[in-house]
């Protein structure tokens, strides 16, 4: 890529970035949504501005690494998968046995 | 090696600079990953929490969404100034845009830390301390920590521009700029989680 590609590559990235941020922040501050569909739409934003971020800030890629940045990163995505849904798993079920 | 690794990097001009790059910024991830892991067990930890105010100030008494909003576009745009930065040095644009564009991302970073403080402290004086209930605890245990990691990042900014000034664009200072880097991409990736959770989460 040269440097005008690469700078572009860094303004598409901000602006998906900023309009995921603005959709979700204007869902909540102008009560458009039910909390459900609200909590819904903003955690598939969330998701979708993180990619965006390895994506286009970090330059993550799926092919062409000749590190394994994309492997340590899923891995531990793995890790924070098992470790986060179990513990919230586990202790919601808990308080609603209580 | 010609086909090298084409995320955060210099580039093959960059010579041994570019080469040392490959392991130490290896090596960073696998620091930040960590800490990944740390922040997503503090997000687990206030997602069991939350519900529980124990008769204190919830989320809808303490959250000001406008301020928060505010604070997600600054550092969102500090990740993208200093993506710029990181340009200047790879395409060798001149130390002196280097700098003006970390200068920048300095000054958002900053922003965004005094508006946070400033939630802080309008919370604190409407009774949301970290001992008033778990919702509390895990709050604090979670956003400071994330407001102290930007304060360290900026310090090292200031760090690696104390360095430019000093020894000028050497190895040390290009491989320092990619880590700073990662660093900062990495803390906005974890305020996505921390306005979606805690913020949206706590307000819709």
């Amino acid at each position: 890529m040269n440097r005008r590609q690469e700078r572009r590559s860094y303004a598409i990235g901000y602006g998906l970035a900023l309009a995921l941020t603005l959709l979700v922040f204007a869902l909540v501050g102008f009560d458009l949504l039910p909390r459900r569909s609200t909590l819904w739409v903003a955690g598939v934003a969330a998701v979708m501005q993180i990619v965006v971020h390895f994506r286009f800030f970090l330059h993550i890629r799926l092919k062409g690494q000749t590190r394994e940045d994309l492997q340590l990163i899923l891995f531990t995505t793995l890790l924070l998968l098992l470790m986060g849904g179990g513990t919230i798993w586990i202790m919601t079920d808990l308080s609603r046995r209580m | 090696m010609s086909s090298r690794h084409p995320g955060l990097n210099l580039g093959e001009a960059h010579g041994a600079a570019h080469e040392a790059a490959e392991k130490e910024v290896f090596g960073f991830w696998v620091f930040m990953m960590s800490d990944a892991i740390l922040f997503g067990l503090l997000f687990a930890t206030y997602v069991v929490l939350q519900g529980n105010t124990n008769g204190g100030p919830g989320p809808s008494d303490l959250f000001e969404i406008p301020s928060v909003l505010i604070q997600t576009v600054l550092l969102l745009t500090s990740s993208l100034t200093a993506g710029l930065a990181q340009l200047a040095m790879k395409h060798a644009l001149g130390t002196r845009r280097i700098v003006i564009w970390l200068l920048i991302s300095l000054a958002l970073a900053l922003s965004f830390i005094a508006l946070e403080v400033r939630d802080l402290l309008t919370m604190i004086s409407k009774g949301g301390i970290p001992e008033a209930s778990g919702f509390l605890s895990a709050f604090f245990a979670l956003i400071p920590l994330h407001g102290l990691h930007v304060v360290a990042a900026c310090l090292w900014l200031l760090a690696l521009l104390g360095q430019i000034a000093r020894y000028g664009l050497d190895d040390a200072v290009k491989t320092g700029m990619l880590r700073l880097g990662i660093l900062w991409h990495f803390l906005d990736i974890v305020w996505i989680g921390i306005f979606t959770i805690v913020y949206v989460g706590g307000l819709a």
